[in-house]
């Protein structure tokens, strides 16, 4: 899908009628076009070319990438300065925010910070638990968490003021993002806790990893039937797992992500090709998951295997005819 | 203590009863409150607060008590302090991602959440956390709340 006014990298789109970024995540979900967004590991390094190089791996495949905030608690560049490097080449980014390392304030300079750098969402996250990653013996700040997150993005934006009350003189015209986890307990509160994230403010989300279609079509069919599925656009998560012990070790020590032993068990029975059957069980699910109504894209999160997202996709075939803008694309109207 | 905890969860709906009963009374004793002094009451009633609370709940005397929306299942035990909800982290058994050894408090609130029925807004989004309220007693501020609208104007989001 290409727009008539596509970026000149590090400019800003306009912002349509009716919408309230202007990133192209926003066009796309609301043009009804299926979406795919990817994650980008942040490097262990001040070289912004390592930044680039990883984008690179995901052109013509994606619509908008995240760059996580210290994902599992552990140490990486900024989210913040990743989502900066990427606009400056035109990328549509999504900026995860996570409630573990910044108070209040500082994650509110940084919204308005963000937003002058060409960011147009936001992903509000609570994050893990700094007992999962590399700095075990940091302060957890936690001042926020997910839900007050949403609500302080979107006062920010909306209501053009701080959480003090004092009043900005531009708000920060951020798409809002959060995660729904459809397969942690309470199982029965979830599609109600995407509620209350979408009555805070929430309008696109991105799931954890859905390997169990039963549960995720029940978590849908809830919160279809809670008349969410208009409220807000439900990106699933997908994403290749390596081989069946490293799925193994995901499922024991990443908090929240659940993989049936049905994944497992064939990923193990694939002998030596477990990388390769792998991929193929994100590209079922892909397909899958594009069948159940609601659903608006997939996100995917392939971690240590970026280059393989490119080929997922186009497996796929989720995208159609469709080529996402990617910088150097020649632009046609 | 975390068995304590658990207990006052499955009599959610006695202790909400409880409290509202609590709330009757000190309501009623607005005038004696006054005449001591809000401020000359607030220490003695925080500290039996503190203890009461603490006992049955493991109160960490936020100041701004949500247990009746929270099924009586203290938020600010959770290792992040999350008021409006469970994290994507909970173990598949329910248990805790920072602290495996305790049940999720917000799998332990829907469980209350469910016994107190109806008067439980489990789902209503609570604003961040005010910081100058800890330590105080949040019993004497419901009360003050209804006479003295406009003294807690400031500290009351919205």
């Amino acid at each position: 899908m290409i727009f008539s006014d596509e970026p000149t990298a590090g400019e800003n789109l306009t912002i349509l009628p009716g919408h309230v970024s202007p990133g192209r995540l926003e066009r796309v979900l609301r043009a009804g076009a299926f979406a795919v967004t990817t994650e980008l590991a942040p490097p262990d390094s001040a070289d912004p070319l390592e930044v680039y190089r990883r984008a690179e791996m995901f052109d013509g495949a994606v619509d908008a990438i995240n760059a996580t905030d210290g994902s599992g608690a552990n140490c990486h560049m900024s989210s913040f300065a990743v989502c900066a490097l990427l606009s400056r080449k035109g990328y549509s980014s999504v900026l995860q925010i996570s409630c573990r390392d910044r108070n209040r304030i500082a994650i509110q300079g940084d919204l308005l910070g963000a937003a002058a750098m060409g960011v147009a969402n936001v992903l509000c996250l609570t994050g893990d638990g700094i007992q999962a990653g590399d700095h075990p013996e940091a302060k957890p700040v936690f001042d926020l968490g997910a839900m007050t997150l949403i609500k302080t993005v979107k006062t920010m934006r909306d209501e053009n003021r701080f959480l003090s009350g004092r009043s900005l003189d531009t708000p920060p015209q951020l798409f809002i993002g959060a995660a729904a986890n459809p397969f942690a307990p309470p199982l029965d509160f979830r599609a109600e806790r995407m509620a209350s994230k979408i009555e805070a403010g929430a309008q696109f989300f991105q799931t954890q990893y859905c390997f169990d279609i039963p549960v995720f079509k029940e978590f849908m069919q809830r919160a279809g039937d809670l008349g969410l599925l208009d409220k807000a656009y439900v990106l699933a998560g997908v994403g290749p797992m390596a081989s069946a012990r490293s799925a193994s070790w995901i499922r024991d020590n990443v908090p929240g992500i659940h993989i049936p032993d049905v994944i497992i068990d064939r990923l193990l029975g694939a002998g030596k090709k477990q990388k390769a059957e792998g991929r193929k069980i994100c590209v079922e699910m892909m397909q899958q998951l594009k069948e159940i109504e609601g659903v608006a894209g997939v996100h995917v999160m392939a971690y240590r295997q970026e280059e393989s997202v490119k080929q997922i996709v186009k497996d796929s075939g989720v995208l159609g005819d469709r080529v996402p803008w990617h910088p150097g694309q020649d632009v046609t109207t | 203590m975390y068995a304590v905890r658990k207990w006052s969860v499955s009599r959610a709906r006695f202790l909400v009863a409880a409290y509202n009963k609590l709330e009757g009374v000190l309501t009623a004793l607005d005038a004696l409150w006054l005449k001591i002094g809000y401020d000359r009451v607030e220490k003695p009633i925080t500290f039996i607060e503190r203890h009461v609370k603490g006992f049955l709940f493991d109160c960490k005397m936020c100041g701004q008590c949500s247990l009746r929306d929270t099924g009586m299942s203290c938020p600010m035990n959770c290792p992040k302090e999350l008021r409006n909800g469970p994290c994507g982290g909970v173990r598949s058994d329910g248990r805790c991602e920072v602290k495996p050894e305790m049940r999720c408090v917000w799998v332990e609130a829907y469980r209350g959440h469910q016994l107190i029925g109806e008067e439980s807004s489990i789902l209503s989004v609570q604003f961040p956390v005010d910081y100058r309220l800890k330590g105080r007693s949040s019993w004497l501020r419901e009360v003050r709340k209804k006479r003295d609208k406009e003294f807690y104007a400031q500290t009351e989001p919205e």
